[in-house]
């Protein structure tokens, strides 16, 4: 082994330590580092009501209903669990049904959720509105809003 | 093979070599960025769900792949400096970083200003921003310590350890939106099963792509010149303050 190699090698090694190391650390905090919770994520880890959280999924179809002033309901699906969401504020130009979303606020004793911030999350696609309509018009749109619907992992 | 690499790698032959090449990568620079302004800003079309703002891709989506191009380059050259001892080496890394922290703070300034509208956010600390966000920090200590020890043997060796670990970052920050829930949309043309971008779209944001990246060749050749020209003068000031001390 040449000095050059001992010296490619021993970077290598020591690179592979440093993966490894950042890799535990990362998993290790995976729950602080993910920005959002999907419905079902917060029954099952049945996190008290009471605690702040981002919950993120698809705005129901059919679900949105305006209140007074600027007030909301919605409900925040992962298409496995719904959860119901109010909110009073401004909503993004992206929010609409169907659409990815991600709220932030307090989880209610009800099981429902009071948001203080409402944010659109919108998917990788990218394409003028003829394309759009055209896909719609033959009927290949795959119009899963956001891929904010989490996969199932 | 590796003969051919070892005389372009020699200094004066770099030296000689970009003077002749310069004016033409600036020539073609201005090209591509004449090109791709047009195909971008007034050719394409707008998004069907996000209209005109989709634009902001067209500035932000090059910076973004430059920061983290520029970022391999020097993990690259920092094996060249510790592994080949390579005078180059250090000399394409130094150069690169300042370089590299501009388009990862075009890249955050421009992805804030699309955000603002599409999101209903400037800034949110979610994998995809943070990890971009320590890129910048990365680059901006890369640069302090390049700087800081005045022997250039060991600035040069410090800055490559330094370069090598925060390497750690780059593969974090391409995965980060498939590893964790994110605000940031997963990838859209570098992805399995092909770029998610209409051609009429994703064109124009291949024609930026290659107006930054010869605009950051141009700008780092330059750059590497100065930088050799700076380190011969040096060298000769240390020769002639040794042969005659004042």
């Amino acid at each position: 082994m040449s000095r050059r190699q001992r010296r490619l090698a021993l970077i290598g090694s020591a690179l592979a330590v440093l993966a490894a190391a950042a890799a535990l650390v990362l998993t290790a905090l995976r729950d602080s580092i993910v920005f959002f919770h999907p419905p079902t994520e917060i029954v099952e880890k049945a996190i008290a009501p009471g605690s702040r959280l981002r919950v993120g999924g698809l705005v129901k179809e059919g679900s949105l209903v305006r209140g007074e002033g600027r007030s909301v309901r919605f409900v925040v699906t992962d298409t496995k669990t719904d959860l119901p969401v109010s909110y009073a504020g401004i909503l993004p130009d992206l929010f609409r049904e169907g659409q990815g979303v991600v709220a932030e606020g307090v989880l209610q004793a009800d099981h429902s959720f009071r948001a203080d911030s409402v944010l659109a999350k919108h998917d990788e696609k990218y394409m003028p509105r003829e394309v759009a309509d055209a896909l719609k018009k033959q009927g290949l749109w795959q119009h899963n809003g956001a891929d904010a619907a989490p996969s199932t992992q | 093979m590796t003969t051919m690499f070892a005389r372009l790698a020699n200094p004066t032959v770099f030296l000689v070599l970009t003077r002749r090449l310069l004016p033409a990568l600036a020539g073609l620079t201005a090209l591509l960025f004449a090109a791709g302004l047009y195909l971008s800003f007034a050719a394409s079309p707008a998004d069907y769900q996000q209209g005109d703002t989709v634009r902001i891709m067209y500035v932000h989506v090059p910076a973004a792949w430059l920061s983290m191009l520029i970022y391999t380059l020097i993990a690259i050259s920092a094996l060249g400096t510790l592994v080949w001892r390579h005078p180059l080496a250090d000399v394409a890394a130094k150069t690169a970083a300042p370089l590299g922290a501009c388009f990862t703070l075009l890249c955050l300034l421009t992805g804030s200003i699309w955000g603002r509208p599409m999101w209903g956010a400037w800034w949110v600390w979610d994998g995809r921003l943070t990890s971009v966000f320590v890129l910048f920090l990365i680059y901006l200590g890369l640069i302090a310590l390049q700087r800081t020890i005045e022997d250039p043997g060991q600035a040069a060796r410090a800055a490559a350890i330094m370069a090598i670990v925060g390497f750690i970052n780059i593969p974090i920050i391409k995965f980060s939106v498939d590893w964790w829930n994110t605000l940031h949309q997963p990838a859209s043309v570098f992805r399995l099963g092909g770029p998610s971008v209409d051609p009429t779209m994703l064109w124009p944001l291949m024609v930026m792509a290659a107006a930054f990246l010869f605009l950051f060749v141009t700008l780092h050749l330059a750059s590497m010149r100065n930088e050799l020209l700076r380190r011969r003068i040096r060298t000769i000031a240390l020769l002639n303050s040794r042969t005659q001390p004042a």
